[in-house]
């Protein structure tokens, strides 16, 4: 596995366990009531569960087995490939946090922007990888 | 694929079955109005796709297809792998039964299976994060 990839599982089993914990919270708050300002915490169980886990994880596994290029850099630019987990991973960050943040509408929005860009970078170098057996890519 | 993978995946797949049958009766809730109370599904139509489908499905992947932990333990602690199994799928189908009937002022053990139905379903993943967490290995 490609040191990226690692870096990305990582960080998506990360992830994982603060949306399992967060869903933990919330769920155990439903059934005593432990305070209400807890259900503020459901957007960031969501984006981490669904953006920094599942498609982090996703995009991570396909970075690693995705048919590779002929020359190098075999899986595309390490650049843009290291700025898509970092992009990713602020941007859930900083949705997570926005709830208890001054000023959250703009904070949320700049954790979503830079979750599109992570996104969008990763499509960049994903792009030419995802070829047939017949078509040999370069 | 490990016996373990198989029953991760064909668990799996019966989660997406229940999950859209349950969105289908949501959805013929909100166009026939048949009763308010089948409103409190939609919770569990969420995790039953999400939680039983999605993430069960990754977590068989992962289990089969990962880098091997080592040539005597390849799926590193079977027993950890299959814990993670049980308390993730009992936590999920409790969750699935006790939620629906839980309203406030209802009876207490019905709050307490929900408690124990996000303990379950938590250890679960911290089981799952230990034991893939030494199998993601660079070359």
């Amino acid at each position: 596995m490609p040191i990226l990839s690692a870096l990305a599982v990582r960080a998506a089993l990360i992830h994982l366990l603060f949306g399992f914990t967060i869903g933990a919270i919330l769920l155990s708050n439903k059934a005593v009531s432990l305070h209400p300002a807890l259900w503020s915490m459901l957007p960031a169980h969501i984006d981490f569960l669904l953006f920094g886990w599942a498609a982090q994880l996703a995009m991570a596994v396909a970075d690693w087995i995705l048919p590779r290029h002929a020359q190098r850099p075999k899986r595309g630019s390490r650049g843009i490939a290291g700025t898509a987990f970092i992009f990713l991973n602020l941007g859930v960050l900083l949705v997570a946090i926005s709830t208890w943040m001054p000023f959250n509408t703009s904070i949320r929005s700049i954790g979503r922007a830079f979750e599109l860009l992570g996104v969008t970078a990763f499509i960049v170098i994903a792009w030419q990888r995802i070829a047939t057996k017949q078509r040999q890519i370069s | 694929v490990p016996r373990l993978t198989q029953w991760y995946l064909r668990s799996a797949l019966i989660y997406l079955v229940l999950s859209l049958t349950i969105g289908l009766v949501l959805a013929a809730n909100s166009m026939l109005g048949i009763s308010p109370s089948l409103a409190s599904l939609q919770p569990v139509f969420f995790h039953l796709f999400v939680v039983g489908w999605l993430t069960q499905l990754i977590f068989g992947v992962a289990y089969w297809m990962f880098p091997k932990y080592s040539r005597e333990t390849p799926y590193r602690s079977v027993n950890l792998s299959r814990a993670t199994f049980w308390l993730l799928n009992t936590g999920l189908l409790l969750r699935a039964l006790s939620e629906p009937l839980f309203q406030p002022g209802s009876t207490p053990f019905l709050g307490y299976l929900l408690i124990l139905s996000a303990g379950m379903q938590w250890i679960a993943g911290l089981f799952f994060a230990i034991n893939t967490w030494g199998r993601v290995k660079t070359r």
